[in-house]
């Protein structure tokens, strides 16, 4: 195994995928505790989706780097999707759902007319960590940087207003300030990580690592860290099976997930029985 | 003393019931005031103009500083994974918001109202494995974090079994009277509130029908 570690890390390609990963991993594991917490699980699928549309669109119109128009549109649909599901007049899962396939069924539609469905939109789909650009790893970087210091700035702050909105409200915390926030961040993580995951799949590590440790842990700080723990070691793990096996990253590390939250759920009920 | 003015409010919800018309009351210093009435009177929109939750009302309000507010539950708690410790500190976010972390006299408060309340040696728990009398007792503990004069409670007693309901009054109480914590609540467990109220508010749709002293009230002030 450790022949084989070796081997992997000597590759270039490989040590930016790890790098990016990790990051990515860690962020998407973070504000999934949220996002969970505030029954907005779906989000995530929702804002990939999205993305995929813009995407295919911008490439369309041959932008060079698509990312950048992609996410502030994200961002744009994350904050006006968690908008309706705090007053809206059509239910939240509702209205993901109404977007996201709106949106995937665009890009497709998009996609037809131009390319057709070649690789690129296949690595959209599936994710291609192992065929990132410099670009795409310097973007990824600085942004999983701004994620993590925000996060730990407004830490307290996410806590009360996740916790209870309306006793946050009352001690004078801005509470739509901070579901801003994490709509904003969200999008970011979802777009940078599409490169990594793909849009089918990106979801899953913003989800699986939160409902994981929640399994076990009790208490929001150490839900937060062993979510982080988690997150980056799926991604590890995934990599490497991907790599031994030749078999799809973003795939590969969506099972590594599936099967330590089967195991994290075993643990539970031979603790809680 | 008055830590609570409010002078002719009047508030709706874009065309909902709850509308509020013309309310003037006070709630004095040392003072347990409830207010009392039927679904959709208009007492939790009273509390949360108060609050400062409910935006666009007329009239006006001049209100304590730092009220510590035990709102109404939420079906996100039932099952959130966070210890009794986490949600008492949290109360004290508004006395220093600009700090990144917890500060020591903050985290001194918290560890002081848990001994108080006698929730200190259960601090680790989940507040979600909690009953519901525990859970009120928690988030009367993050009130007091939150305030030193004056904690506003929707219906705590909500859902809980009377001997229960009975507790929570009596630690009210207590509060008030070793602590000189004022109290305003809304209730609709009128016969139980009225033996530890100061003062009974009734709204009937909207409109005060009844400010004074719980024996008026029981004479039939009011109805």
């Amino acid at each position: 195994m450790i022949q084989t570690v070796i081997e992997m890390m000597s590759h270039v390609f490989i040590q930016r995928a790890i790098l990016v990963g990790v990051l990515i991993s860690l962020c998407a594991a973070l504000l999934g505790v949220n996002l969970v917490l505030k029954r907005y699980s779906m989000i995530g699928d929702g804002l990939s989706h999205v993305g995929f549309g813009v995407l295919t669109i911008a490439t369309a119109f041959g932008a060079t780097s698509p990312l950048y128009i992609a996410i502030p549109c994200v961002a744009l649909s994350a904050i006006i999707l968690l908008k309706i599901g705090n007053n809206g007049k059509i239910k939240s899962d509702s209205s993901i759902a109404l977007i996201s396939s709106s949106a995937l069924a665009i890009g497709v539609a998009v996609t037809s007319l131009t390319t057709g469905m070649n690789t690129d939109v296949c690595n959209f789909m599936f994710g291609s960590i192992l065929a990132m650009s410099q670009g795409d790893v310097i973007l990824s970087v600085i942004s999983s940087i701004i994620i993590i210091i925000l996060f730990i700035v407004y830490y307290r702050k996410l806590f009360v207003v996740t916790f209870d909105e309306n006793f946050a409200k009352a001690s004078g915390l801005k509470a739509n300030r901070y579901t801003n926030i994490i709509a904003v961040l969200t999008a970011l993580i979802i777009v940078i990580g599409m490169r990594m995951m793909g849009v089918m799949l990106i979801s899953s590590i913003i989800i699986f690592p939160a409902i994981s440790s929640m399994r076990i842990f009790k208490n929001f700080k150490k839900v937060v860290v062993s979510s982080g723990i988690i997150s980056i070691v799926s991604f590890l793990i995934g990599i490497y099976l991907a790599y031994l096996y030749n078999i799809s990253t973003g795939a590969m590390i969506v099972i590594v997930n599936l099967v330590l939250f089967i195991l994290f759920s075993i643990i539970d009920k031979i603790i809680h029985d | 003393m008055d830590l609570i003015q409010v002078k002719d409010l009047c508030f709706s919800y874009s065309g909902e019931k709850g509308t509020l018309k013309h309310i003037s009351l006070n709630v004095k210093k040392g003072n347990f005031v409830t207010i009392v009435g039927e679904n959709g009177s208009g007492k939790s929109s009273l509390i949360k103009c108060i609050l400062g939750l409910n935006k666009g009302y007329t009239g006006e309000i001049i209100k304590e500083e730092h009220i510590g507010y035990l709102p109404q539950k939420t079906e996100i708690q039932t099952n959130f994974p966070a210890s009794i410790e986490e949600v008492v500190l949290s109360g004290t976010i508004s006395n220093n918001p600009r700090s990144i972390f917890y500060k020591k006299e903050d985290k001194e408060r918290a560890k002081n109202t848990m001994k108080k309340l006698g929730i200190y040696d259960i601090r680790k728990k989940c507040f979600a494995d909690l009953s519901g009398g525990q859970q009120q007792r928690v988030l009367i503990a993050r009130s007091l974090c939150a305030t030193k004069s004056l904690i506003v409670l929707d219906e705590p007693t909500n859902g809980l079994d009377p001997n229960i309901a009975k507790q929570i009054y009596e630690l009210l109480d207590k509060l008030k009277k070793e602590e000189d914590i004022t109290i305003l609540m809304v209730s609709h467990d009128i016969d139980r509130a009225l033996n530890y109220a100061d003062k009974v508010i009734e709204l009937i749709n909207g409109e005060i029908t009844f400010d004074g002293i719980p024996a008026n009230y029981k004479l039939g002030g009011a109805k």
